[in-house]
């Protein structure tokens, strides 16, 4: 397929799981700040941009993190090119591109996201609830995904889609790990704390983890039963193993339908073979931030790859 | 002047119109609410909407669907038909002579000053012949018609006549809504039309080509008003829709980026300009297009459609000359009659245009969409001073032409239906065959009295019939 | 006369760039006033592409350089044997109508100044006033290099009253036109002989189309006909139009352009 079309195809799947993280993580803000207050000396608002690495333009155009400036740039601020209003416009105006390279099913879920979120725009804000606005955008994103997966030819296209959501996913599920790693680890004694494990909690419920994770583990919450869940543990779905084995998953059907392995292959196996060969211990004692970090870093090292070989067109 | 309505004639109804009558008394007002309401809805749900340029506003805005269609009767077609097919092949023979030998100037049948001091005249392809002889695979000629048997052509496109998507999806749209309209009355299909512009454009992939073409459409992209359809003819032909960065020239070949690497490119569709084609051959200072391009079709190794330099066939004042063209080529008489012209850059024709400023509809000779032209009887006279201005400044960019009682059609409008005035636009097919699906575009000017029909000034689109036999 | 040519154009890219693609004209003109011996142009890391005649009658060849390159090197080396013929144009099979180069373009088109420089030129027949139009552009615009560039149009030329050939060949087209006569742009190498006279050895001169005669060259910039001291290679509607060697490099920096040309008689 024409490298820019499947180049538009990884995006709107990167825009539209990215609004899904920004609404989980407004979400995780949002409660942690109904929660009392662990000290003080660090606002857990300004913690949540750090993570996501939006602190700067936050700061530049609101000043100071107080929650309805952050609702605003999360959420509706068309200069944040990751607010939801910004990703989904964008995952709209891709699908609008690529428009014969997706079923009218998915082309319906992206315009539809796209329609109702004009109208949100223009409600008064006093109307707006943030739980109804994470809600709203959960559900649109579940029903492009939905639409993805029960209308597309299972193509090289499909394949890109894919591509976009695993690295996305994977790469937002580090972010979100890492906002616990800023906000909740202040002093090493609130380690393994009430308020710790309550904070975990709060994690999971963003993820909408939290009765997976029971199932799983059962009994208490713990760090290194959340650090196995979200990153060791295939049966979870937005765990860096899943996502790297959807990557390896995905570019392998790409590298057999084109008949050839390229470096993009090569990276993501190696993405993969370190997560599976962690322990959670190997994890904790590297530092999870500095495990994170290091995730991070690959899998955009891996994004490079994808777009030198695939999708800047200059393929030979 | 008496205007001729399409359907009602006296108190009688013309017969391809029977069964509309019916349909029409039996519909409630809130039906009719409804129904319209759900054909705005599923136009916009299919995204087909339209953005007029330099207007700023709603990149989204839709032209106004009309339920109520136009109806031609197959004997009607028929003779339209012939007089499409008859122009086309005029044209396409015009234009391989005017970039060969120039036989017709020669003959002195049309000045040369005409066509090669042309704007539009492309000396780069001077001696060039295109595969099967063919500069332009889709012509667009616009008819309006005055009375039973009277149609005029009031202008041809050549280049990359635009529209098509609308005969496409208002029939569609229609036959979802009325689907017993369909059942009651024969109607020609016009779904054909993708399959049959597909096998045109491969019909002319250049000789160096084996086996099946690569076709594709070249868009300017998705800011393009016409953007809509550019990705449906793609989708429903099954081809890709590239822009010019997807392109690249590398040997004597055009080749597209593709995620499994470069992929050869024989016949381009193009719905751009000439002038962004290639920054090498037309526009140095540009960086849109594909460098390198016109060498490659040139020298045979893709195909572009419409050819490079097709424009100077459909320009306004060429227009005036197609009539000749039919006879000079075809040795036919014309079956379409054009409108009588005048050309203002004759001294003569201007005098007679300026005296009779007011009963006229002037036009710019380069112009298109409706802009910057005049319609003499519908303006203040401020507005025609002002023009007459314009016309003396530069005589040689205008072209006059007699108001005429364009026939109307009943049309839905706020106090029931109405009589509106339409047009029409149907798309030939020139390949190795030439074809004409049955249908086209009908536009509508929906503010009474208006002639206008243009869609950038507020004109909307109807469902166009043409029965079986 | 046989004149040898070395002509020899180096781009050089301030960073690598992806890729380049050049349209030449760089191949002598077929006609009886010149006869090419030896022809060779090469361009470094580069693949030939497509080639044909134009409607002009003009050899078009096209090049490809695949990336990344900071820097390409186009070589012309030949040898022709020239003829003087007063400047026509005998015997060039061309397809291009002559009155399509009576359309303006932007260097070429006439301001007031240019119009009545063009009308102030006299002559008997369309012979005399062409040569009579050169002499006034001549007149007009003193040779003068450094004053202009590559983007001055003829009015700019002659409202500064300097210029170099480019600026002639433009002014001529200018006027030529305005009389009613069709012009064109023709560039080409010119043999700087034994007199010590300033030329520019990459030339660039008008042809202006005379009814009965044809295409006959002009030029200005030295007050005569091309004879054989000059070497025809393409011809436009003006010096973008004729340029020979058309290009652009995609992705990457800025371009430098370094040109050296020797043109020299070969010793029998």
């Amino acid at each position: 397929m024409l490298s820019r079309t499947a180049d538009n195809l990884y995006w709107i799947a990167r825009y539209m799981e990215r609004a899904d993280t920004v609404a989980r993580l407004l979400e995780v803000g949002s409660r942690i700040s109904l929660i009392p207050s662990a000290h003080g000396y660090r606002s857990e608002w300004d913690s949540l941009l750090q993570a996501t690495g939006m602190a700067e333009s936050f700061a530049k155009k609101y000043g100071d993190p107080v929650q309805r400036n952050i609702e605003s740039f999360l959420f509706f601020d068309h200069d944040n090119p990751s607010s939801v209003a910004s990703c989904f416009t964008a995952a709209r105006e891709n699908g609008r591109i690529v428009r014969t390279a997706l079923t009218s099913q998915v082309w319906d879920a992206l315009n539809t996201a796209f329609q109702e979120l004009k109208a949100l725009e223009r409600t008064p804000r006093s109307e707006l609830e943030l739980s109804r606005l994470t809600d709203w955008v959960m559900r649109h994103a579940a029903m492009v995904r939905g639409a993805i997966d029960a209308t597309l030819l299972r193509n090289d296209g499909f394949n890109f889609l894919n591509i976009g959501y695993y690295l996305e996913r994977g790469d937002n599920t580090a972010r979100l790990m890492d906002v616990k790693y800023y906000v909740l680890l202040p002093r090493v004694d609130f380690v393994g704390s009430g308020l710790d494990n309550y904070q975990w909690s709060t994690l999971l419920r963003a993820m909408g983890a939290q009765r997976a994770f029971h199932w799983a583990y059962g009994g208490d919450v713990t760090a290194a039963k959340i650090a196995d869940f979200l990153i060791l543990n295939p049966q979870s779905p937005r765990s860096l193993a899943t996502c790297a084995a959807g990557l390896v998953n995905h570019l392998a059907r790409v590298a057999k339908a084109y008949g050839r392995e390229t470096v993009a292959q090569e990276k993501a196996r190696a993405l993969l073979a370190e997560v599976e060969g962690a322990t959670v211990e190997a994890i904790f004692d590297e530092g999870l931030h500095e495990y994170l970090t290091r995730f991070i870093a690959d899998s955009a090292d891996l994004a490079l790859g994808i777009h030198d070989t695939y999708l800047s067109g200059e393929m030979r | 002047m008496a205007q001729f309505n399409e359907m009602y004639q006296g108190t009688g109804v013309r017969p391809p119109y029977a069964r509309l009558d019916d349909w029409v008394a039996a519909m409630p007002q809130e039906l009719r609410s409804l129904k319209q309401a759900e054909a705005e809805a599923l136009f916009r749900r299919i995204g087909i909407t339209f953005a007029v340029y330099g207007e700023g506003g709603d990149p989204d805005r839709l032209i106004p669907f009309d339920m109520f269609p136009r109806v031609f009767s197959a004997a009607e077609w028929a003779k339209l038909e012939k007089g499409i097919k008859q122009r086309a092949r005029a044209l396409n023979a015009f234009l391989v002579d005017v970039y060969g030998r120039g036989e017709i100037i020669r003959a002195g049948r049309i000045p040369g000053r005409l066509v090669y001091q042309n704007e539009a005249y492309e000396k780069a392809v001077a001696g060039f012949v295109p595969p099967k002889g063919v500069y332009s695979h889709i012509v667009g000629i616009d008819i309006v018609r005055t009375g039973p048997d009277e149609f005029f052509v009031l202008e041809d496109n050549c280049r990359t006549p635009s529209g098509v998507s609308y005969m496409l999806e208002s029939r569609e749209i229609m036959m979802r809504m009325f689907p017993d309209l369909f059942r009651e009355n024969r109607i020609e299909p016009v779904d054909g039309y993708s399959e049959k512009l597909r096998r045109t454009l491969a019909s002319v992939a250049p000789k160096k080509c084996k086996g099946e073409p690569t076709v594709v459409i070249l868009t300017p992209g998705h800011f393009n008003s016409a953007y809509y359809e550019h990705s449906l003819l793609a989708d429903l032909m099954g081809v890709e829709l590239v822009e010019g960065q997807d392109l690249f020239v590398d040997g004597e070949y055009c080749w597209m980026r593709t995620t499994e690497g470069p992929r050869r490119v024989d016949v381009i569709y193009r719905r751009i300009d000439d002038a962004y084609l290639d920054p090498l051959c037309f526009r140095p200072d540009s960086m849109l297009g594909i460098p390198g391009l016109m060498d490659v079709y040139r020298s045979g190794g893709v195909s572009i459609c419409s050819a490079p330099g097709a424009g100077v066939a459909d320009d306004k004042a060429v227009y005036t000359y197609v009539p000749e063209m039919v006879r000079f080529y075809l040795g036919e008489e014309p079956i379409l009659n054009n409108v009588p012209t005048w050309q203002c850059g004759k001294a003569d024709d201007l005098k007679y245009v300026l005296e009779k400023l007011p009963e006229l509809v002037v036009k710019e000779v380069h112009g298109s969409g409706g802009y910057g032209m005049l319609v003499g009887p519908k303006c203040s006279r401020d507005e025609v001073e002002r023009f007459r201005a314009k016309i003396v400044e530069n005589p040689g960019n205008y072209i006059a032409q007699p108001t005429l009682a364009l026939s109307s059609v009943p049309t839905f409008v706020e106090e029931g239906v109405a009589p509106r005035h339409v047009d029409l636009r149907p798309y030939c097919l020139v390949g190795e065959r030439i074809e004409l699906v049955p249908g086209g575009l009908t536009r509508v000017a929906l503010k009474e009295g208006s002639l206008v029909v243009n869609s950038s000034q507020g004109g909307g689109v109807k469902d166009t019939w043409v029965l079986a036999e | 006369m046989r004149l040898t040519v070395d002509h020899v154009t180096r781009y050089h890219y301030d960073r690598p760039v992806r890729s380049v693609v050049q349209s030449h004209r760089l191949t002598p003109s077929v006609f009886a006033g010149q006869k090419t011996i030896a022809w060779e142009v090469t361009v470094t890391g580069g693949a030939q592409g497509s080639v044909f005649r134009d409607g002009a009658g003009d050899l078009v060849q096209a090049w490809t350089v695949a990336g990344p390159v900071a820097e390409v090197t186009v070589r012309v080396q030949g040898t022709v044997e020239t003829v003087d013929l007063t400047g026509v144009l005998r015997g060039h099979k061309e397809t291009a109508a002559p009155e399509c180069y009576l359309r303006a373009t932007l260097p070429t088109r006439a301001d007031t100044a240019l119009d009545s420089l063009a009308r102030s030129a006299e002559g008997a027949d369309p012979l005399a006033l062409a040569h009579a139009l050169s002499a006034a552009v001549a007149d007009a615009i003193a040779y003068r290099p450094g004053v202009t560039s590559a983007h001055t149009t003829a009015a700019e030329a002659l409202a500064l009253g300097e210029g170099v050939c480019q600026d002639h060949a433009h002014a001529l087209i200018a006027v030529a036109r305005v009389r009613g006569l069709p012009g064109r742009y023709v560039s080409g190498y010119l043999f700087a002989d034994a007199d010590g006279q300033s030329h520019e050895a990459a030339h660039a001169w008008a042809e202006l189309y005379l009814p009965g005669l044809g295409w006959v060259g002009f030029d200005p910039a030295n007050r005569c006909c091309p004879d054989d001291r000059y070497i025809r290679l393409g011809s436009g509607f003006d010096a973008q139009d004729a340029a020979p060697i058309r290009g652009i490099a995609r992705g990457g920096g800025k371009e430098e352009m370094d040109v050296t040309v020797a043109i020299l008689q070969a010793s029998q």
